[in-house]
């Protein structure tokens, strides 16, 4: 018998159905990854395990642990599990550590609570365990607290407070979303380490298919409630029998078609050329002047017109900054940033006809509208670069235009945002960007936040309009499947530096620079196509 | 995921009403005094300012309800008058806190860090640290005392309260990618704070304004007790309150019915403050439920 077994769980909050019949087991020593995309209910079954559902729910089915039914423990039976033989990790390790209390406490916290141990005892047994997640004892004592550490390491001491009684369960909820590439890998393999090291099962949930694909033992794959396929890791990827799986494999590694960069003309789109930028630390005395951190070091690149550059680089290496200085949203101290020639800040001001040849995408779909405004009004808004916006009827032509080569309706610009999906948003955001069909559209992460299969439907919609409207695009992300699959030339930054730059597949298959090639070894891979096509031919 | 989607089953807005107790208490409570001091407009039970000296210190009775004070005045009718004194007073001095510290709290947020943001804000700390009071009678003991120069005192009071308001909700909006977006394109500091900012800063000023709209009432009250604030003859709760001192053996009434007239206000007001601002941060509303 399993050591979890999910059987038909059920699951309905305030009367709506959320999860249907949803059935997989978990045995100790195996990962399983459960993938699906947001609202396919991974997220819910993980809570729906830990009975830490909201209000309102109503479950039926089993949930078994060595054969006792979760479901039918109460409140009391399920706080002895949690945290002793069930462990869970989130996704955001920013918020999921109280930032007034020491690491030490906190992982005390769990060992005190369920085994009534002494003070000392319960620092003893977190101090090992934050040993056993990588957090020796010279560097990183019981009394730091979480604002000392970075994304990664309180990523760890969450996994540590998740595993310092060994629980036989795991239960990691997109544990290495918000963390890098290289982090993501080092925590990927921790968290298989612990489970060969202690025979844990872990349900590893995670929207990212190349992901749980290195990792898992076993896949079960859900949509809408509901799980459309479970199998082998070996196995799954090559057979693929429901056309759910396909899809969201196929959406993965989507490359959309683009047209060939037309043949460079001579002047640059835009050119940087040595900018840096430094920000003012808190004064560390009263006299001296403050310290200074260069976010932005002597920085030089350009685009050519029709062209499509990406910047790749890790949280903190200065792009978000970069990004800004281009806008016109920060001046930079030394250096210059031409457009067509002219420099983007003259004076302390931005002229107008320089904003006008650029526009910006941002990342979250769900922060980038005013709410209180309606969609056409939304789109209308760089107008107010122009010396003579059209008004009344080639005003509303416009919106129509902009949105329906968006793949939108006229008719959505009479709504309000929050009637639009997360990938409709980003839609409406790129038709607020072409308006004034600027030359130059900055993307700044515009698809991180996207599912898979969305994520494919925006690149092809952004090849396709730089190929109409000739667009060139300055695409900045951390995510290099993405980079990979859209961008003609690739920068690679690091500590506020250019380390690499190059065509994209070049840098890709042969990168040169030490900091490039362990970008790309920790990137995760889909298991290979190649392979997959031949079998299902 | 599905758990910070409140929008998945949304109660109607009217039901969210209902179910708040405070906010339909705070309601009716506030309701029952605007009204009295509209229909007084139109209609008392006996003229306020009146003098029926013969008819003096009365106790309730079913022709004079709330009994009469010492110059044989109707106290129902004096605090159905002395209503609208408060309602003036209190709601021109919001007005004027709401008038000058918004506009002061954006413009500080616009360009925070900047002299001006100093400026501003340390001017504020200044006005905080007088008491309103303090205030008034610096007022009064220049100009005189009248109900003009109470209104004044109270609304120089209100501004730095909606002044920090405005200036700390702002800065956090301020960080919005939309906000950016609308830099983006070019629109300067004024039409985005116009634009973008105010309109969603509305919900938090209708919620501050009614708390302060209750204190503005006590501030009124107080004034007038120490003889700061409406001039006789027009009615004046804090007035009333404290011509009964001398007489709270004799005629507690005299004292009663203002006293509970202001109580039962601000605890209106207070409530409904509270209520609404449940029911306006979404924040709020997840939790209590």
């Amino acid at each position: 018998m399993s050591l979890l077994q999910i059987d038909q769980l059920n699951l309905a909050i305030h009367g709506t159905p959320i999860l249907r019949d949803v059935s997989f087991h978990l045995d100790a020593g195996q990962i399983v990854g459960v993938i699906g995309e947001s609202g396919s209910g991974k997220s819910m079954t993980a809570y729906s395990v830990m009975q830490l559902l909201p209000e309102g729910s109503t479950t039926t089915g089993a949930i078994r642990l060595n054969g006792d039914n979760l479901l039918d423990l109460s409140e009391e039976q399920m706080c002895a599990l949690r945290g002793d033989e069930l462990g869970m990790v989130f996704q955001e390790p920013m918020t999921a550590l109280n930032p007034v209390k020491s690491i030490g406490d906190q992982v005390a916290e769990t060992v005190r609570i369920h085994r009534k141990a002494s003070r000392a005892e319960s620092l003893r047994i977190a101090r090992e365990t934050l040993d056993r997640v990588e957090l020796p004892a010279d560097r990183f004592p019981l009394s730091r607290f979480p604002h000392e550490l970075s994304g990664g390491q309180r990523q760890r001491v969450v996994i540590a407070m998740a595993i310092a009684l060994r629980p036989k369960v795991l239960i990691a909820d997109e544990p290495t979303t918000a963390l890098d590439v290289t982090t993501q890998a080092q925590i990927l393999k921790l968290l298989r380490r612990l489970v060969r090291e202690d025979n844990m099962a872990l349900m590893l949930i995670s929207h990212d298919l190349a992901v749980v694909s290195d990792l898992a033992d076993e896949i079960v794959i859900m949509k809408s409630g509901t799980v459309v396929e479970t199998g082998s890791a070996k196995t799954l990827f090559q057979s693929m029998t429901h056309p759910y799986t396909k899809k969201l494999f196929e959406a993965s590694s989507h490359v959309p078609d683009r047209a060939e960069a037309e043949s460079r003309t001579a002047a640059p789109l835009l050119k940087v050329s040595h900018v840096s930028r430094d920000y003012a630390l808190p004064r560390t005395s009263l006299f001296a002047p403050p310290p200074k951190f260069r976010a932005v070091n002597d920085v030089s690149f350009q685009i050519q017109q029709g062209e499509s550059l990406g910047l790749v680089g890790e949280s903190g290496c200065g792009k978000s900054t970069l990004t800004r200085a281009i806008l016109g949203l920060e001046e930079v101290q030394e250096g210059t940033i031409l457009i067509d020639g002219v420099p983007v800040f003259s004076g302390h001001q931005v002229r107008r006809d320089i904003r006008q040849k650029m526009q910006v995408v941002f990342q979250d779909p769900y922060g980038s509208f005013n709410p209180r405004h309606r969609v056409a009004r939304l789109v209308c808004e760089p107008f107010h670069l122009l010396d003579r916006p059209p008004r009344g009827a080639a005003r509303a032509e416009a919106v129509a235009e902009a949105l329906e080569s968006v793949g939108l309706d006229e008719a959505d610009g009479r709504k309000y945002i929050h009637e639009f999906s997360g990938g409709q948003r980003q839609r409406i955001a790129i038709a607020r960007a072409l308006i004034i069909k600027p030359k130059l559209i900055v993307l700044d992460e515009a698809v991180s936040a996207l599912d898979v299969s969305i994520r494919a439907q925006i690149l092809d919609l952004l090849a396709d309009l730089s190929d109409r409207f000739g667009l060139t695009y300055l695409f900045i992300s951390h995510d290099l499947s993405v980079v990979r699959s859209i961008t003609d030339r690739v920068l690679v930054m690091k500590a506020g530096q250019i380390v690499e730059e190059g065509r994209t597949d070049a840098v890709f298959d042969n990168p040169q620079h030490a900091y490039t090639q362990s970008l790309i070894a920790a990137a995760p891979r889909l298991p290979d196509r190649q392979e997959q096509k031949e079998v299902s031919q | 995921m599905a758990v910070s989607d409140p929008s998945l089953s949304e109660p109607g807005l009217l039901r969210q009403v209902l179910r708040s107790r405070s906010l339909i208490i705070g309601v009716v409570l506030s309701a029952l005094f605007i009204g009295a001091a509209l229909v007084s407009y139109v209609w008392t039970p006996f003229d306020a300012e009146t003098m029926n000296i013969p008819n003096k210190l009365k106790p309730p009775n079913l022709v004079h309800w709330f009994g009469t004070d010492h110059f044989g005045r109707d106290i129902f009718s004096m605090i159905m008058v002395g209503a609208r004194t408060s309602i003036a007073v209190a709601l021109i001095a919001v007005g004027i806190g709401m008038l000058l510290g918004v506009p002061l709290g954006l413009a500080s947020a616009a360009r925070r860090g900047s002299w001006l943001d100093e400026l501003i804000m340390r001017g504020n700390d200044l006005v905080f640290a007088f008491p309103a009071l303090l205030i008034a009678i610096m007022i009064t003991a220049v100009f005189g005392p009248s109900a003009v120069n109470a209104i004044i005192a109270i609304g120089i009071f209100n501004i730095p309260v909606f002044a920090r308001l405005t200036r700390g909700s702002a800065l956090s909006l301020w960080t919005r990618d939309y906000v950016l977006s609308a830099r983006v394109a070019g629109k300067g500091a004024l039409r985005i704070s116009v634009e973008h900012i105010l309109p969603n800063i509305t919900n938090l000023l209708i919620v501050q304004g009614t708390i302060q709209f209750s204190l503005g009432i006590l501030a009124e009250a107080g004034l007038s007790y120490v003889g700061l604030g409406a001039q006789p003859p027009i009615p004046s709760w804090g007035r009333m309150l404290a011509d009964s001192q001398t007489l709270i053996t004799l005629a507690p009434h005299m004292a009663l019915f203002p006293g509970f007239a202001i109580l039962l206000t601000v605890l209106g007001l207070n409530l409904m403050g509270d209520g609404l601002r449940d029911l306006l941060d979404p924040r709020l509303r997840n939790a209590r439920r």
